[in-house]
């Protein structure tokens, strides 16, 4: 058996922003250009809250 | 005062087409083939590509399949969620994927892509809908 894989909680939160923002980008938009300038939006406010998050958890840990 | 001619849905409702009744269907079990059977080519391919990676990446991360019966409300939640990925909840449940006991940290994020997966697909599927429709261009 194969060994699962593994990500780490970077590229996790990574490959889920960029799916979901695609599919947000779609669905919520009308035109080509406003999907892509939405789904852009999307996919960095995803990893900049991972980042700010990831400062936040880190300052507590302290 | 409300045109009739110009395709704006009045107040008996959408017009109910095959179209509209089988895009979302399709795109449930397929996701992103509701858009594809409204030749939206490549919406249609990046919604598979993206569903369908979110979907796979859950179950090779050891994500786990809730079951039709849950024990309590999260579990029952949790399989509402995992129903959204249509033919593949069906797929999995019929091949035993992500039934296995779970031995590494990431499972947990296995799990909730997996859920993410089915929830994005219903948003997919409702997308197609309004585009059977004419809501949407």
């Amino acid at each position: 058996m194969n060994p699962p894989l593994q990500l780490s909680h970077f590229s996790a939160a990574f490959f889920f922003a960029l799916f979901a923002s695609v599919v947000f980008g779609i669905t919520h938009c009308d035109t080509t250009r406003d999907m892509v300038r939405y789904g852009l939006k999307c996919f960095f406010t995803f990893m900049g809250g991972v980042v700010v998050v990831g400062w936040i958890m880190w300052f507590l840990r302290r | 005062m409300a045109n009739s001619t110009t395709g704006k849905t009045g107040a008996a409702g959408p017009p109910v087409t095959l179209m509209a009744v089988m895009a979302p269907v399709l795109g449930w079990l397929i996701p992103g083939a509701g858009h594809m059977a409204q030749r939206r080519w490549i919406r249609g391919g990046l919604l598979l590509a993206s569903i369908l990676g979110m979907a796979i990446l859950g179950l090779l991360l050891q994500g786990r399949m809730y079951q039709p019966i849950g024990n309590d409300l999260l579990e029952v939640l949790g399989f509402v969620g995992d129903l959204g990925t249509g033919g593949l909840y069906l797929l999995g449940q019929a091949m035993g994927w992500g039934q296995a006991a779970p031995f590494t940290a990431t499972a947990d994020y296995g799990k909730i892509f997996i859920i993410a997966a089915g929830l994005l697909n219903f948003i997919a599927a409702a997308d197609a809908y309004h585009i059977a429709i004419g809501k949407k261009p």
